[in-house]
């Protein structure tokens, strides 16, 4: 389970997260929606230990991420990973070795059986015969998918994912939509889904919270967003121009 | 006034949060050389990048710089009738100076440049975080390898560096002032002691740190795009310049004084 305690960031003089609390239970698909820049990266960079909050604490499975030192970090990197917006894919690396990065690294096993590992996790996000391609060769959404293949490789027990559907296609992100599906089915791992993409937040959520000034001002099932009465909700599901987050206080 | 020790107050602080920061990367630079696992493959790699990459432009400009050496000692030995004198002055000159300054500024503009902007862009796309989500610390995979790499490739370099300066300066010396081939060799042999060249030595293996520490510190901290990777690149090679300028200054100073 994934426990956030009014953790609280600020950068410079803007308070990126303010007092923020959020619990995502084990297996649960948690998707975070909320404007671009509102700090939904920022917090996914909390829970996975990138960033260190200001106040407040991450836990997870009990464990509070700011106080792991570099070897249990380290343990801790081994059951959270984290699916990068752009890919985040190392362009110096092919795709087999950047899918079978942590096992070339840490892993005893020879060449022969990490290759099998990457072909096995290449084929849960239905990617074939792209091994020998470095990075530079792909398309953005398969770009996704062998970021989603690295991080399936060391079977994690929970997928942060950050924008999963930005920048491709609707076929691909549905797709992707399917895949997160899948995987939350196949192997029971605990996501969060970071997205302002409201079809993708329906397809894949059990819960949805949205993020705004800082804080969770509300979080349901996909149904009870989809049917909410709150204002600032009402406005980002539906995409209008005008209402209370595009409007000025006062005016 | 106000503003101006505003301005010189901004400046100084700057100054030592880069040389803080500096140190720091330094210092977990020096703890993961030694954590295990060390991966050779990644600092032959590196060191070939740097090092041996490294040898046609070296090659080109020790061996100029040894021709114009020769030829501008020429026109005040030529005065003197001292030419024989050609031979030390260019093996002294190129050994404990020229030699490890030119060959760290030439490493600090090609691999420094490189290496910053491999890092950076490796920062702006969020590659560097990515590692540390795959449980592996930027400093031991990114920064050790180069750091260990520059460290030893830099004094290969300028030995070779002094050799071919030498080659450059007999050259000339032989052909076109009329010194014997013998003469020349035995001169410059002659002249050369351990302490010249070790010095020397000693100076690339600073100037190695300090390319290693300022390239990888300033791609660890490039943001902003595209952009923030050339200015990063620009400033890593600016500082590493003028930081191996200053180093010079200081062991100069030092190996006159106490060695």
């Amino acid at each position: 389970m994934i426990e956030i305690k009014g953790i609280s960031k600020r950068f410079n003089d803007y308070l990126v997260l303010d007092s923020l609390d959020l619990k995502v239970e084990t297996g649960e698909t948690k998707v975070i929606i909320g404007r671009s820049g509102c700090g939904k990266s920022v917090l996914l960079k909390h829970i996975v230990g990138l960033l260190q909050p200001d106040s407040g604490s991450v836990l997870v499975d009990g464990q509070d991420v700011s106080k792991l030192d570099d070897k249990k970090m380290s343990q801790f990197h081994m059951k959270i990973a984290m699916v990068f917006q752009g890919g985040a894919l190392f362009d110096s690396l092919s795709v087999w070795e950047n899918v079978g990065f942590v096992l070339r690294e840490y892993s005893t096993l020879k060449e022969k059986e990490i290759r099998e590992r990457v072909k096995e996790s290449l084929s849960l996000v239905n990617m074939y015969n792209v091994e020998d391609k470095m990075p530079a060769e792909l398309s953005g959404g398969m770009k996704k998918r062998v970021a989603l293949a690295r991080a399936l490789c060391i079977r994690p027990q929970i997928i942060l994912y950050d924008e999963p559907t930005t920048g491709v296609d609707p076929i691909t992100a549905d797709a992707i939509n399917v895949l997160i599906d899948d995987l939350h089915d196949k192997l029971k791992v605990t996501s969060i889904v970071v997205t302002h993409d409201m079809r993708s937040a329906y397809k894949v959520a059990d819960k949805i919270a949205m993020l705004y000034q800082g804080k969770i001002i509300a979080q349901g099932t996909p149904d009870e967003i989809r049917y909410t009465h709150d204002s600032v909700v009402r406005q980002f599901i539906t995409g209008a121009a005008y209402g209370p987050i595009t409007t000025p206080v006062g005016i | 006034m106000k503003d101006y020790l505003l301005n010189i107050g901004r400046s100084t602080t700057t100054f030592f949060i880069y040389i803080g920061g500096l140190t720091r990367l330094g210092l977990e630079t020096l703890f993961w050389t030694f954590a295990p696992p060390i991966k050779r493959n990644r600092i032959f790699e590196q060191a070939k990048k740097i090092g041996v990459d490294s040898l046609p432009v070296v090659s080109l400009v020790g061996l100029f710089i040894g021709i114009i050496l020769a030829l501008q000692t020429a026109y005040l030995m030529k005065k003197l009738s001292s030419e024989i004198y050609i031979a030390s002055i260019i093996a002294l000159s190129l050994t404990r100076e020229l030699g490890p300054v030119l060959t760290a500024l030439i490493v600090a503009g090609r691999s420094g440049a490189a290496i910053t902007a491999e890092i950076g862009t490796m920062t702006v796309t969020e590659q560097v975080d990515a590692l540390e989500t795959l449980a592996t610390n930027p400093v031991k995979y990114l920064v050790v390898p180069r750091f260990i790499s520059l460290i030893f490739m830099l004094p290969i370099l300028t030995a070779y560096a002094n050799l071919i300066g030498i080659f450059g300066g007999y050259l000339i010396g032989v052909n076109r002032l009329n010194i014997s081939s013998s003469m020349y060799i035995t001169t410059t042999f002659h002249t050369l002691v351990n302490k010249d060249i070790v010095t020397g030595l000693i100076k690339a293996v600073f100037f190695g740190v300090i390319i290693a520490l300022i390239a990888c510190y300033e791609g660890l901290n490039t943001k902003g795009g595209a952009e923030g990777v050339g200015k990063s690149t620009t400033k890593s090679v600016v500082t590493s310049f003028i930081f191996i300028i200053i180093a010079d200054c200081f062991f100069t100073a030092l190996f006159y004084f106490f060695f």
